[in-house]
């Protein structure tokens, strides 16, 4: 039915979720520095949390994943050639997918990492200051763990849209499962056949990431009392 | 920053501003209006109306715009029926293609919008609406449905604006909207930032007049849930 294309549809999914998962990484920990700058006292890095999530949010991924592959590619170049080097740099489209997804996705979750702090009690951070921990102890031992259970939800919406969003890496050039099958399509001149086991794919992705998410986010609500 | 350049691309960026506005106002309104009856098939009690809307909304979701619009605009041709159809110079242009894909993908999320706002409507306006002697269909038609559209439009607010922003995969099936006025920009004038650096100011302007509009929506229709001063 693919054509001996499965193979290569397989491996383009691979490198989906490669994608999907260096992304969610630089984005997690994109996502709790912002969510601390925007909690920090300091006025500065509140005003730049604040900047980088409202402006990041209202720019299409597209354009901000361009902008990273062709501008990045002139500012690499521009500084090799300052510091003396002659030939061309090529930007790895891997690299800048990562790092668009990455950096968009970090604003994403700054705000649902924000929301699940601020719904911590105050008092279990205060209390573990009584009990003569330190702040960093607080930090590890009280608020990361608590925090976990209230970002779940939010964490699974956010997973969810980045792994779709993964799809434009194929429009800079990255050999992915979308790019394959195009590939595939042109080869073959059967585009809705490869389409349609595209779109089976990232609806397998999702429908598995649904399941796991739900099962770690019952696990983490295990202590919580619901009502009937 | 080469503003010379950005100066003489403006009126195409003007242009692409008028595509991106019509593809947003053309799928959003078609989504809408289209997700109320599904709503409604979602939340009936008859297991054949609402499973086909479940899994039409789970699909949609679960999948990426780019693939639903390149199955519209590159599959359909795969099909000899489709190509020798008399609506084929339709499902062939880009701009049918891409109006349709968004206003699918837009009536999916709009559609759990919808059910998820008619589910919390609250118990007290159903009884209200029985008491008064008013049969299902009237109390749906007077009541749940103007109770929900109201109480969904902050939820709504952000579809909008993620489908403002969806409207950029124009721009891969060669409609020339912000993005592809940026595109056309960098190819022509190789000036990367100057291009897609516009193409982010008018998308951001963009976002803040639909936030602006939603929030002046929210206090006309929704001022009666607002908390008390």
């Amino acid at each position: 039915m693919l054509h001996g294309y499965a193979a290569s549809l397989l491996e383009g999914t691979g490198l989906t979720l490669a994608v999907a998962a260096a992304s969610l990484a630089v984005a997690c920990v994109l996502g709790l520095a912002t969510a601390a700058a925007r909690l920090s006292k300091s006025r500065l890095a509140r005003a730049l949390g604040a900047t980088y999530t409202t402006v990041v949010r209202g720019v299409p991924d597209l354009v901000l994943m361009l902008l990273v592959f062709y501008g990045g590619q002139m500012a690499v170049n521009a500084l090799a050639a300052q510091l003396g080097y002659a030939g061309f740099l090529d930007i790895d489209p891997f690299v800048a997918g990562i790092a668009t997804i990455g950096f968009i996705f970090g604003a994403y979750l700054a705000e649902t990492f924000r929301g699940a702090i601020l719904a911590i009690p105050a008092g279990q951070r205060e209390a573990g200051l009584a009990f003569g921990m330190g702040r960093l102890q607080v930090l590890l031992r009280i608020t990361l763990p608590q925090m976990v259970r209230l970002a779940l939800p939010g964490f699974t919406n956010n997973w969810l849209v980045l792994v779709k969003s993964t799809a434009l890496v194929s429009i800079i050039g990255l050999n992915d499962m979308m790019q394959r099958a195009g590939q595939a399509a042109g080869a073959t001149r059967e585009p809705f056949t490869f389409y349609l086991a595209a779109a089976a794919i990232y609806l397998g992705i999702t429908t598995v990431s649904l399941l796991a998410l739900r099962t770690l986010e019952r696990r983490y609500s295990l202590g919580v009392r619901r009502a009937a | 920053m080469n503003f010379d350049a950005i100066g003489e691309a403006l009126p195409s960026f003007v242009e692409g501003l008028q595509v991106t506005a019509i593809l947003l106002a053309a799928s959003l309104s078609l989504g809408l209006v289209a997700a109320i009856p599904l709503a409604l098939a979602r939340r009936s009690p008859r297991a054949w109306l609402s499973k086909p809307v479940w899994l039409f909304t789970y699909v949609i979701r679960g999948t990426p715009m780019l693939v639903q619009l390149f199955l519209l605009y590159y599959g359909l041709a795969q099909f000899e029926v489709v190509r020798d159809s008399a609506a084929w110079p339709w499902l062939s242009s880009a701009w049918f293609c891409a109006i349709a894909a968004f206003a699918i993908n837009t009536c999916a999320y709009t559609t759990e919008i919808l059910a998820g706002a008619l589910e919390t409507t609250p118990a007290g306006e159903i009884e209200a609406a029985r008491a008064l002697g008013m049969s299902p269909a009237l109390a749906m038609r007077r009541i749940l449905l103007p109770s929900a559209l109201r109480r969904a439009i902050p939820a709504y607010s952000n579809e909008a604006i993620m489908m403002l922003q969806g409207t950029s995969l124009a721009s891969i099936v060669t409609l020339l909207d912000l993005t592809g006025a940026a595109r056309e920009m960098n190819s022509v004038t190789y000036l990367p930032f100057e291009a897609f650096l516009t193409a982010a100011a008018f998308y951001l302007a963009l976002t803040f007049v639909l936030v602006s509009l939603f929030h002046l929506a929210e206090r006309r229709w929704l001022s009666h849930l607002a908390p008390r001063r």
